[in-house]
């Protein structure tokens, strides 16, 4: 198994989206690339799988209508169908157009919130995580790229200054 | 530069023709006298012949006779005279309906193309003259509304119960309106609107085509301001529109949202239809810059503004519903008593519809998903309007037959004609658009 991998720094996105199109035309596996910001566009020049988090919230959101009307309909109509008011508490047809905002509301809280946090459990976030930055230039004014090494340092070297890299490093593989 | 279609010019023609039959066998059939309206809806009872037409006719005479309670007994005529003018109402209510209703596409066409000149956007110059074609429709299509209006004012029908000086002598509600709903000043407003728009929609379009053949980017920001200030005007009348034109067939009733309520259903409509008109275009090869992100946009809009009107329409109905204060609440009584179907069916085809169909972002691009859900929204704000003019000029005894499918057909042939020809009139793509090369390389 290789355990190094090489950083090559950036300091321009159009650069970086070239590198990165040349890098994989010569067929070299991105491990990753470190922006300070999105770079648009980037995800299709790497290959990326679409993200499937739109989905996800579509789900909970129907979650979250089937929680509102079963709550609603327990409480408001089978539990205790108390007159309020003169709202026709028989059947929760009748009584709808009262529950539509907490609904709706709750469709929306479902959605919003549970897809924050399927985010945040797929990219693993959380309070006291330790930061995986490789260079903390990369958080400011630094693309960087990694890409694994395998007995061909000096081909990868080469094509990457090739590329636009305004600084090459040779490190440890960062087991994280 | 687009030719029409001979295909498509003949289509249209032969809708005109099909559909003025319709209107004609419409105002034909409509009974004369006390009698003839007696005799028809006895042969229709006949026709159900069970136990259950009884029991619905029974229970429709007994909210028929609650609801002209609720109107304060302006009528002093009998019920029957009361069925015979709602019979007699019937095909002049549904050519009210479709005339409104494909005036209404062209006239959210043109706020929606303001919008997109005073807000600059980046992505629609391409649409530009389409958008124009579309809204070439607000000539003939306003005076024919006009001329609706003025027949009504000359009573012709009564589609408008106001304009009935025997029915305000005998209501203190209407008197008291009087001030604001009375022919004279009706017809003032509406002259004033139809100017107002008709006036912007072909200066706008002169500016637009005067900038094609211009050096600089005056006629640009000319529009733009002229633009600006449209929305303003079109804010304001559109508003006073909705209450003239739609809320007064019901006089008696009131509602703060619903100039908003019927902007939403003739934005989303416009909005449709410039999706439609664009996507046929395209198919034809005329539009090659037009990209399916184009496409995409407008299907967002569509997707948005459908969930827009189901806000509206929600807030209106909800709140009426909740306090259920009885002045209030007899417009909704009578639509879900007799108009249940096309009452609950058009939220459906509004809303449930546009919603689960557009919201994927891949289907917002694919050409046949847009067609499809555009037909339903179509024909669900035909529903909405329909909805708001029947159940006040022909009561429980509306039906969509001859007289209602042909105003549409009618309508839908001279929409068809009237735009097509003036979107062949120029070339499709601007050239001197400041923002056309952005529009040219939009992409989502």
């Amino acid at each position: 198994m290789a355990s190094k991998v090489i950083h090559a720094f950036y300091d321009d996105d159009d650069v970086l989206m070239l590198a990165v199109k040349r890098v994989r035309a010569a067929k070299f596996h991105i491990e990753e690339v470190f922006c300070p910001f999105p770079v648009h566009g980037l995800d299709k020049a790497m290959g990326l799988a679409p993200t499937r988090l739109a989905i996800t919230a579509f789900l909970y959101g129907c979650v979250g209508i089937t929680v509102a009307t079963l709550m609603m309909n327990y409480i408001m109509i089978e539990d205790w169908p108390q007159d309020i008011g003169g709202k026709p508490s028989f059947s929760y047809l009748e009584n709808m157009p009262a529950f539509v905002p907490i609904m709706f509301e709750l469709t929306v809280f479902f959605a919003a919130h549970l897809m924050v946090i399927t985010f945040y459990l797929r990219s693993r976030l959380w309070p006291f995580k330790e930061a995986e930055n490789p260079d903390v230039r990369t958080t400011d004014d630094h693309f960087l790229m990694e890409i694994e090494i395998h007995d061909n340092e000096q081909e990868l070297r080469d094509l990457l200054i090739d590329t636009g890299a305004v600084e090459i490093n040779v490190s440890e593989k960062n087991s994280h | 530069m687009y030719t029409f279609s001979n295909r498509l010019k003949i289509a249209s023609i032969v809708l005109m023709i099909v559909g003025l039959l319709g209107i004609i066998g419409g105002f034909v059939m409509a009974p004369g006298t006390i009698a003839e309206a007696k005799e028809m809806v006895a042969s229709h009872d006949g026709g159900h012949g069970d136990a259950h037409a009884a029991e619905a006719e029974h229970a429709t005479k007994e909210n028929n006779h609650a609801v002209a309670e609720a109107h304060g007994e302006e009528h002093d005529s009998s019920h029957d005279q009361h069925l015979l003018d709602q019979l007699k109402n019937r095909p002049w209510a549904a050519l009210y309906v479709a005339a409104f209703f494909f005036f209404m596409i062209s006239l959210g066409v043109l706020a929606f193309y303001a919008i997109q000149r005073a807000a600059q956007a980046g992505w629609s110059p391409l649409l530009f003259r389409v958008m124009e074609g579309i809204t070439a429709y607000l000539v003939p299509g306003g005076i024919i509304v006009f001329v609706i209006l003025l027949l009504s004012v000359l009573h012709m029908n009564h589609l408008f119960i106001w304009m009935d000086e025997t029915v305000v002598a005998h209501d203190a509600l209407l008197q008291g309106k009087a001030g604001y709903l009375n022919p004279t000043f009706f017809l003032i407003r509406a002259a004033i609107f139809l100017a107002g728009w008709i006036g912007y929609r072909e200066y706008s379009r002169k500016l637009s085509i005067a900038q094609d053949a211009s050096d600089d980017d005056s006629n640009f920001k000319l529009n733009f301001r002229v633009s600006a200030g449209f929305l303003v005007f079109y804010l304001i009348s559109e508003s006073i529109m909705s209450w003239d034109w739609i809320m007064s067939v019901e006089p008696h009733w009131f509602s703060t949202l619903f100039g908003w309520y019927i902007f939403a259903s003739m934005f989303v409509s416009g909005i449709t239809v410039i999706a439609m008109v664009t996507i046929y275009l395209k198919s034809k090869g005329h539009l090659p810059d037009v990209n399916n992100s184009h496409i995409h946009d407008l299907a967002k809009f569509m997707f948005g503004i459908s969930i827009f009107w189901t806000y509206l329409w929600f807030s209106q109905f909800m709140l009426i519903w909740y306090s259920n204060i009885p002045e209030e609440v007899t417009y909704y009584v009578t639509r879900i008593a007799d108009y249940r179907l096309p009452f609950f069916g058009m939220v459906a085809m509004n809303f449930l519809f546009p919603v689960l169909l557009l919201m994927n972002s891949d289907y917002k691009r694919i050409n046949w998903f847009v067609i499809l859900t555009g037909i339903v929204i179509l024909a669900g704000h035909y529903m909405d309007i329909f909805n708001a003019i029947m159940p006040s000029t022909v009561g429980e005894n509306w039906f969509i037959g001859i007289p209602e499918i042909g105003a549409v057909l009618f309508f839908a042939g001279l929409f068809i004609f009237w735009i097509f020809r003036a979107i062949s009139t120029q070339p499709l793509q601007p050239k001197r658009n400041p923002f056309i090369e952005e529009s040219r390389h939009f992409h989502y």
